[in-house]
């Protein structure tokens, strides 16, 4: 009793007993300090969650590949998160998040964050985040931007290359278009009337821009052998487990609990709301993928519905903090349509894209931040004002800044991975030889079975 | 009636069977199998520790076909399957003594 009595002393009522000692600090401010503290742990907890989106994202992509790449597809998705943390450390986050231009940060002491105090509350800009806090949120989100390209172009990409491209996005590419954005830049800085962009948990920051080097990055490996048959029609190449793929679309979806409540960057009465709207948007994507599809091939086929919901998940991203709720379930819905013709669209334009990445990242990304012009009823604290929606009276003004938003995005990341896969395709090459391809990268890239037949080991 | 077993590089297996469907044939039977032969097996490492993979993935393509087919068959696999390079398997052609189709009961050349 003695023992737990004293740990209750020390631990939240310590500030109790601290006011009660220092009769100097006021309720005022042990109310705010409380907060503070309540801020940086809800945002870690979120980073967390988001974090687990990795393990997510491997799954779905191995599940929905060949049984010869998954050591290839997982390997890719450890190098997301080991190299993408470390480029971010060592210059994304400056160039994301310090002070500079328009487009990018220039502040010295924050590259390798080397002059940075990561436990001061408040220091990184954000009201009462340290760096510490804001750091781990961040760079888990450039991990994801990054891994978008992994399902794209599974399955013949060169390991090294992909390597490469991951450096560059998560310490260059992404971390630009962080900083137009959420770091104050370039597109933070346009109005068109009373409308400015808002994007609030990343449905163009981060999906459309992952879908974007991937759709440049599928284009330029190619398509996988024996994806088209020689008239040109698709072929389809089923997933080796199924139940792999599902399982990571629940993990995904469980992680977007971080990556979109998370990102009111407080812990506040807007979380749980912020919250509300994700599920119910996820919920509807996946409904409405599986009415399209049951409808259109007479099968309920649950990759394609595991893909909707992803849809919903990530058309939400953006207006999470502006929608109503029944608003974020029209929008999920659409989202799970559009990622549907989508990937019947990259098929027919012979754009191999085996996790259908491009369609749930890229087109629904464009869909979520577009959605904003659409659908905005309350402020998010981006939109600055209420009802700035076509559909309650603001006009065309939020939709023209969205559109511009999008086009500015896409010309950046596009033009900047065009470069970065060009030059890896001219020198090192982006894709195995035939063979490595038809037999598996597993044993060529990695040296080693996922499944390991051989008999000589059973 | 022969039976012709063909040992080849998996990734050779859609080539194979498209030149099989040209030459004619009506089914083939595939398996994915394991084996050295001359190519033998390559050494990996496995979290630093080297091993030998000795047994090569491969897939073994099975086909009963009539003896006047069986030279144009052997011809379209070993012109489809070849690559040039060590391990591009083997074709072996064996007596077939009976073969009955399983719905109908027809056996002979009516069941290939």
């Amino acid at each position: 009793m003695h023992n737990r009595a004293l740990r209750i002393i020390s631990g939240l009522g310590g500030v109790v007993a601290l006011v009660a000692l220092m009769p100097g600090i006021t309720i005022a401010q042990e109310a705010s300090e409380v907060q503070a503290v309540l801020d940086n742990i809800w945002v870690f907890i979120a980073g967390c969650l988001v974090f687990f989106m990795q393990a997510g994202f491997a799954l779905v992509e191995a599940g929905l590949t060949r049984a010869k790449n998954v050591v290839n597809i997982f390997a890719k998705n450890m190098a997301d998160a080991i190299i993408g943390i470390l480029a971010f450390f060592a210059s994304g986050y400056a160039l994301a998040f310090s002070g500079g231009n328009d487009f990018f940060g220039t502040d010295g002491g924050w590259f390798f964050m080397n002059d940075l105090d990561i436990n001061a509350l408040g220091g990184s800009g954000i009201i009462n985040l340290s760096h510490g806090t804001f750091f781990f949120f961040q760079a888990v989100f450039a991990a994801t931007a990054v891994t978008i390209c992994s399902g794209a172009m599974a399955e013949r990409t060169k390991f090294s290359s992909y390597l490469i491209f991951g450096v560059f996005m998560c310490g260059i590419i992404y971390p630009v278009v962080v900083h137009m954005t959420w770091g104050g830049g370039f597109i933070a800085g346009l109005s068109i009337g009373d409308a400015v962009y808002s994007d609030f948990a990343g449905s163009g920051v981060v999906h459309m821009t992952g879908g974007i080097a991937a759709l440049v990055g599928a284009k330029l490996v190619g398509a996988r052998k024996g994806k088209y048959a020689e008239d040109g029609t698709a072929r389809a190449i089923p997933g080796h487990n199924i139940p792999f793929a599902i399982l990571g679309v629940f993990i995904l979806w469980l992680g977007w609990f971080g990556f979109n409540p998370g990102s009111e960057l407080a812990a506040d009465n807007l979380v749980t709301g912020i919250a509300l709207n994700t599920i119910l948007a996820a919920a509807a994507g996946g409904c409405a993928t599986a009415a399209f599809v049951w409808i259109k091939t007479g099968k309920p086929d649950i990759a394609f519905i595991g893909n909707g919901v992803l849809a919903g998940l990530v058309a939400i991203t953006g207006p999470c903090g502006t929608a109503t709720p029944v608003m974020s379930v029209v929008i999920g819905a659409i989202g799970g349509i559009i990622v549907v013709l989508a990937v019947q669209f990259f098929d027919k334009i012979k754009i191999d894209d085996p996790v259908g990445a491009i369609s749930v990242h890229g087109v629904v990304g464009m869909w979520g931040v577009l959605s904003i012009g659409i659908f905005a009823r309350y402020d998010d604290a981006f939109l600055g004002r209420e009802d700035a929606g076509l559909l309650y009276g603001g006009g065309f003004e939020q939709l023209a800044v969205q559109a511009l938003m999008v086009i500015i995005i896409i010309a950046w990341v596009g033009i900047a991975s065009l470069i970065v896969f060009s030059a890896l395709k001219a020198t090192i090459g982006l894709r195995v030889s035939e063979e490595e391809e038809v037999g598996g990268l597993d044993v060529p890239e990695h040296g080693m079975a996922g499944y390991n037949n051989d008999p000589s080991y059973a | 009636m022969k039976l012709v077993t063909a040992v080849i590089k998996p990734f050779k297996l859609d080539d194979v069977k498209d030149a099989l469907k040209e030459a004619g044939s009506s089914g083939i039977t595939v398996s994915e199998v394991r084996g050295f032969g001359r190519q033998g097996g390559h050494t990996e490492t496995y979290r630093g520790a080297e091993y030998k993979i000795d047994f090569v993935p491969k897939v073994q393509v099975k086909i009963v076909v009539e003896d006047s087919a069986v030279d144009a068959v052997v011809e379209a696999i070993t012109k489809s399957a070849a690559t040039g390079k060590i391990g591009d398997g083997k074709i072996w052609v064996t007596d077939v003594d009976r073969i009955v189709r399983i719905r109908t009961g027809e056996e002979g050349t009516d069941a290939v």
